[in-house]
């Protein structure tokens, strides 16, 4: 008993120490709860990445290269922790899709958002089909790919660009800009060029090409030049965009969701007020029908509730709103487990066992059952984190690593605190506090 | 136990039940939310007056959006749904919920799903959904995968996923009214709540019937001769509280977060609450007595 009763002393410290954590790193600020966007307002944008002129192999890398590009793009504006993702898709809808995910906190204007990532230009090299009519240049053309072949040199190949006079073969004060391939596309470029001499090699900002030069011979250097009519300014503004990065493959928007601050904020709100009136109502009801055991299980259901904020704030996960659904309906889960132990305890108070007995094995004969209910809760959890949206992914999350936490705190930190209170009477007062319903 | 003996009572009260689901959900049909169908969700909130509906729609007719519907909501809002929308109408709306500055509003939320993610989104869905059922089925056929008397595990098997099924057609048809009546729709959300459902009140049916092979097999080996009206009878009574009060504590949770948690997981928590009711009178008031009218039916026969 007294191994039971030190058992639950260091119990109850450390369940105090992780609460106090949870606090103060809470109030300090030194590691809030991560929210979503749907709490902390914000807004998300999926895009579809256009793989079309890019070679298999090369997928992983220009989506990285993408990646990297607008993470650059949305840290010039200055957007706190903004998250950039790719991600595979559609092949459930059909379509193969490699996909790109941008979350930007605090920005509730969709249009705003589209905006900053949209300003980024998009780069593009192709060769001139054979036999094909070169377009003018700074037209947009109708059928890109019908006169125009992918290149093996692409936008993610390009180092810097910079803005120079007269180095374009016109006018001695032309404005141009000239690219700066990396050690890779210097190769590539070298390789490129020195096969197609005589060739068109078009350069395409969003889709209209700027320049169709002539490749007159192989270029070693790793740079090309583009002169398209530029004026100084236009010049500048190209090399900026540039260099701030370029995309290396076209984009398109797939979904956007922004939520505002006002209702993330009353969402937390009310989030926080089910959970406190959850916890109330549960707890409430678990004394009432249980008593003494009864007690002992909500002060089990605190000690979940802290580790599993613990928890929260350790992985981290990020909380949605579903996340938090999931959170309170996991707290009337997890007395599941205290409520099939006390049953059965019950049943052998009925048998006539004292009550040290009954409390143990009540537990063991409760194991088999709780382990099988919280099976098929886990399966569910697993497969919705497997497919859901992140919504659901939030959800599942929450829901999953409840039912986990809360078998440890129902059997194993229950059953210390029951024997610890060293109770083995067959009647009298301690009787009645165990057992509620038992005649 | 009352509910064994008086079972053809409960099977025609359950029958009634099931047949009211499916009717609803065949007369008012299951609507799909724009998770599924793809388009535009926005809701705007009012910081003063807000305008009527007509006006609303009036200047959204100007601005040039169609088919799209509008409903009003808590907090001074309007919810507007519509299909996918160009990038030009996108930047025009917010002008146009304002009517031109006239009622100053704010977007609080604004969600636009593109078709093929919504397409991806129901595939998925079907999928999650299906992946669930064949898991609990091989859940089921590991747990029921000793032989047992006098009734063969896989009967309990095929009553436990019965039960289920009618857990799921009663919240879908109480869904489908509440899409009906308030314009709820069916989105991710529901499919969750869908999923939890199967996979919280498949365990109260397994404990009942794992307490009564308990039991037959205990008076198989005391050699005590016991109806099995009267054993599967006795289980029920045995896990009765228990399973009320598992069920209990989850409703009062699944309460709170409908009375007091955020407006964006209601209908997921009513959802839940009346799929969780389904779950577990079913697996009092269905799944034991079909068992006892399949063991008299099989009597009979033999």
């Amino acid at each position: 008993m007294w191994k039971y009763r030190l058992w639950a002393l260091v119990i109850l410290l450390l369940g105090g120490l992780l609460g106090w954590y949870v606090y103060h790193s809470q109030v300090t600020g030194s590691r809030p709860f991560r929210l979503g966007l749907d709490l902390s307002g914000g807004t998300q944008l999926i895009y579809k990445a256009d793989l079309n002129a890019i070679a298999g192999g090369d997928v992983n890398e220009s989506m990285n290269a993408l990646r990297d590009t607008i993470e650059r793009r949305v840290n010039i504006f200055g957007v706190a922790e903004p998250l950039v993702q790719t991600e595979k898709g559609g092949t459930l809808a059909g379509e193969a899709q490699q996909r790109l995910i941008v979350e930007l906190p605090g920005v509730t204007d969709t249009e705003k958002a589209i905006a900053m990532i949209g300003a980024t230009p998009t780069l593009e090299f192709r060769m001139l089909k054979d036999g094909a009519t070169v377009p003018e240049e700074g037209q947009p053309i109708a059928d890109i790919d019908a006169l125009f072949e992918p290149a093996a040199v692409t936008g993610k190949n390009v180092e810097r660009a910079e803005l120079q006079f007269g180095n374009g073969g016109g006018l001695a004060n032309e404005a141009t800009v000239v690219l700066h391939f990396n050690s890779e596309g210097k190769q590539i470029f070298a390789d490129l060029t020195g096969k197609n001499v005589g060739k068109i090699f078009g350069i395409f900002l969003d889709g209209v090409p700027i320049s169709t030069p002539v490749i007159r011979e192989a270029i070693p250097d790793g740079t090309a030049v583009i002169s398209g009519n530029f004026t100084p300014d236009s010049a500048k503004e190209l090399v900026r965009n540039l260099n701030y990065g370029a995309l290396p493959v076209p984009i398109e928007l797939l979904t956007t969701e922004t939520v505002g601050g006002t209702l993330g904020g009353e969402a937390v709100k009310d989030g926080i007020m089910a959970g406190l009136w959850g916890i109330g109502a549960v707890a409430l009801f678990m004394v009432l029908w249980y008593r003494l055991p009864g007690l002992v299980a909500v002060i089990a259901l605190s000690l979940y509730i802290i580790a599993n904020l613990a928890i929260f704030k350790l992985l981290p996960v990020t909380l949605t709103a579903a996340g938090i659904a999931g959170f309170i309906l996991s707290i009337g889960m997890a007395v599941d487990a205290n409520i099939l132990i006390f049953e059965r305890m019950k049943e052998e108070l009925k048998a006539g066992k004292n009550t040290r007995d009954a409390i143990h094995d009540g537990f063991a004969r409760a194991w088999l059952s709780i382990r099988d209910s919280n099976i098929s809760s886990m399966i569910t959890a697993v497969i919705l984190f497997w497919f859901g949206t992140s919504l659901i992914k939030g959800f599942a999350l929450v829901f999953g690593l409840g039912v986990l936490v809360s078998m440890l705190t129902a059997i194993s930190i229950s059953r210390t605190f029951l024997l610890s209170l060293g109770i083995a009477a067959e009647k009298g007062f301690a009787r009645f506090l165990f057992g509620s319903g038992v005649k | 136990m009352l509910i064994v003996i008086y079972r053809k009572v409960f099977f025609t009260l359950t029958g009634l039940l099931v047949l009211l689901s499916l009717a609803s959900i065949l007369f008012f049909g299951l609507k799909l939310g724009t998770d599924f169908t793809g388009g535009v969700l926005a809701e705007v909130r009012y910081s003063a007056a807000r305008p009527t509906a007509s006006e609303l729609a009036q200047s959204l007719d100007a601005a040039g959006l169609s088919g799209y519907s509008m409903r009003e909501s808590q907090n001074n809002a309007f919810t507007i749904r519509a299909g996918n929308i160009s990038s030009e109408m996108r930047a025009k709306i917010p002008a146009a919920v304002s009517i031109g500055g006239k009622y100053p509003s704010s977007i609080e939320r604004f969600t636009e799903i593109g078709p093929i993610i919504g397409v991806e989104l129901r595939n998925k869905s079907l999928v999650a959904l299906g992946l669930v059922l064949l898991c609990i089925l091989f859940y089921i056929a590991f747990v029921f995968r000793k032989v047992s008397e006098p009734v063969s595990s896989w009967i309990y098997g095929v009553i436990a996923l019965i039960t289920l099924l009618h857990d799921v057609i009663v919240p879908a048809g109480f869904f489908a009214l509440l899409g009906h009546f308030f314009g709820a729709q069916v989105d991710t959300l529901f499919v969750t709540a869908i999923l939890t459902i199967l996979g919280f009140s498949i365990h109260d049916t397994i404990v009942v019937f794992d307490r009564t092979r308990e039991n037959l097999r205990i008076n198989k080996e005391s050699r005590r001769k016991e109806d099995f009206e009267v054993t599967a009878g006795h289980s029920l009574n045995q896990t009765f509280v228990r399973s009320v009060n598992t069920s209990v504590t989850v409703l009062i949770s699944l309460g709170a977060l409908f009375f007091m948690g955020p407006e964006s997981t209601q209908d997921f928590a009513l959802t839940l609450i009346v799929g969780i009711i389904a779950g577990t009178y079913s697996s009092i008031a269905l799944a034991t007595p079909l068992l006892v009218a399949y063991e008299r039916f099989r009597a009979k026969r033999t």
